[in-house]
């Protein structure tokens, strides 16, 4: 018996008239483009023209879109604005707010992924923790913000740990799930090559249950996003939930209508981060 | 004197209540034998392998490597899993790479480890891929570095559990003739779970085919009297090969019927 030849390299055909893809014309490599771009702005535009149409008689409750731009334009367009004391850009507020998800989330996620590895592997850990936290992750997030404020008695901190306690539940569940969820057959290739203690929970498991971690990970994300905005109408102070409940306040159902857009812009973007940042961890792995 | 490898009156129960799945299973294995274990599907060729390799406990008996009691899983009994069981977080060189670090990681420097990976890689002919991950792979190139990986564990003993079950035919017939030159080259030990007669036939110099289970146990040991090395072409007419395969497939169609079949 021979050895296995190896196959030829794909054979370069004998005419050489089809075109390559640099040569296609412009109108085949924008379609992609233009497919994903098309459907979604005419949908919009369908939107904006029934919104008009809706809202435009004399006994309108809200504002059509052409007066939410001449009241808002200057929002929309210069976002950075500061005159100092709370009458700051959407940008300012949006980046305020931002920070407080950063911190909250960024905590979450760290003590979520600790819990999650810790009840995933310790059945112990799980009978005592696991009932506890299936009660508490039920709790609304508005529900822990007067308990909050009564132990840090400072807004800032307070906004951050509902944040935090948001976005822990479905990290800790989802991180312990992959940690049980480590497939025979990883488990069985760790046996075989002896791979044990810390580094079989390096090499395997947390691989392993990384595409878990990242799905927790996104539901966080966006949970904390929801909590923000109602907790910052609560505390004041700059963030884009009390920029909203300060439009309400002065009657300025146009501003109102702006910074909607900007929290689901910003809401998808984190949402989206989140999924690119698993992707690169998980090293394609994750299905999300 | 006694084999290299000897499985000793084993017997299988996966609970008390319900009749074992294999019982007063015996087995010699000389070194640098190729053992094809073949039955129907159900008969516990899979946990008889397991066993050997140590991934189940034995009920009852055991299993007895170059000496020494299996007890437990071991590079010195290197599985290969029917769906490759490739890590998909990790290239083709560092699926292998991770085991020979694991393996070798005291008995060689890490350039050696190196060499050693590319080395197993460049015996399956995955040299190209090195770089690529499970799932950007054909299902025979993950198979070809699921050997490769239990190659370079320079196992006692080859355990291949099914290990071109999902494979198209051509591709297994690829597969089955490099396994043999492999074999041919290292003289290493195997014992594979098949249900392919033809497989059973063209690679092996014994197989032992299983009864039907529960209380599964061997029912009849063939020698394949084939010369090596194999040439498939050549054995699809040779007379002895066909006897062989006559053989195999009255055992396991007339004497020994699937049982699901039966019940049909």
């Amino acid at each position: 018996m021979t050895a296995i030849e190896r196959k030829p390299v794909a054979v370069a055909p004998a005419t050489t008239s089809s075109p390559g893809p640099s040569m296609m014309p412009k109108a085949n490599r924008l379609k992609p483009f233009l497919d994903a771009v098309v459907p979604p702005a005419v949908v919009v535009l369908l939107l904006l023209v029934v919104w008009q149409i809706a809202f435009s008689g004399p006994n309108a409750t809200l504002p059509p879109p052409s007066k939410v731009w001449a009241d808002s334009s200057e929002l929309i367009l210069n976002p950075f604005f500061d005159n100092g004391g709370l009458d700051k850009g959407l940008g300012l507020h949006l980046f305020a707010s931002l920070q407080r998800v950063a911190l909250g989330f960024l905590l979450a996620a760290v003590a979520g992924i600790a819990l999650g590895l810790l009840i995933g592997t310790s059945e112990l850990a799980m009978r005592g923790l696991d009932p506890v936290f299936q009660v508490l992750r039920t709790v609304p997030p508005l529900a822990w913000l007067p308990i909050s404020l009564a132990a840090f008695r400072d807004a800032q901190p307070s906004a951050i740990f509902v944040i935090f306690i948001t976005s822990i539940w479905p990290i800790i569940i989802n991180t312990a799930v992959g940690v049980r969820n480590v497939p025979q057959d990883y488990r069985n290739v760790a046996r075989v090559i002896r791979l044990r203690g810390p580094k079989y929970f390096l090499k395997i498991v947390l691989p392993a249950a990384a595409p878990y971690i990242f799905t927790g990970l996104r539901i966080g994300v966006g949970l904390s996003w929801l909590a923000i905005v109602a907790a910052e109408m609560l505390i004041g102070g700059v963030g884009i939930g009390f920029f909203i409940w300060d439009a309400w306040n002065s009657s300025n159902l146009s501003d109102i209508v702006v910074a909607l857009v900007y929290v689901g812009v910003v809401g998808f973007v984190l949402d989206r981060l989140v999924a690119f940042v698993g992707r690169l961890a998980t090293r394609g792995t994750a299905t999300a | 004197m006694s084999a290299f490898l000897e499985i000793s009156r084993l017997g299988i129960a996966f609970n008390r209540a319900a009749p074992p799945v294999l019982r007063e299973v015996d087995l010699k294995i000389d070194k640098g034998e190729y053992i094809a274990v073949i039955g129907h599907s159900g008969c516990g060729k899979s946990t008889m392998l397991n066993v050997v390799a140590g991934l189940l406990p034995a009920t009852v008996g055991g299993v007895v490597l170059d000496g020494a009691e299996v007890r437990e899983p071991g590079p010195d009994r290197a599985v290969v899993f029917q769906n490759h069981s490739l890590l998909p977080w990790l290239t083709c060189y560092e699926n292998i790479r991770l085991a020979v670090d694991q393996v070798f990681g005291r008995a060689m420097s890490k350039a050696e480890r190196h060499d050693w990976t590319m080395k197993n890689l460049e015996r399956v002919h995955m040299t190209h891929a090195r770089d690529r991950r499970p799932g950007e792979v054909s299902g025979g190139m993950k198979q070809r570095i699921g050997i490769g990986r239990a190659l370079a564990m320079k196992p006692k003993v080859l355990l291949l559990d099914e290990p071109f079950g999902a494979l198209d035919a051509l591709t297994r017939a690829h597969l089955q003739d490099e396994v043999m030159q492999i074999h041919a080259e290292l003289g290493t030990t195997v014992m594979m779970i098949t249900h392919d007669v033809d497989e059973a036939v063209l690679l092996s110099d014994r197989i032992v085919m299983l009864t039907n289970g529960p209380n599964a146990t061997v029912g009849e040991v063939l020698t394949v009297p084939l010369p090596r090395p194999r040439d498939r072409l050549a054995l699809a007419t040779d007379p002895r090969f066909l006897e062989a395969r006559q053989a195999v497939l009255s055992f396991l169609h007339e004497r020994h019927k699937n049982p699901a079949l039966k019940a049909a």
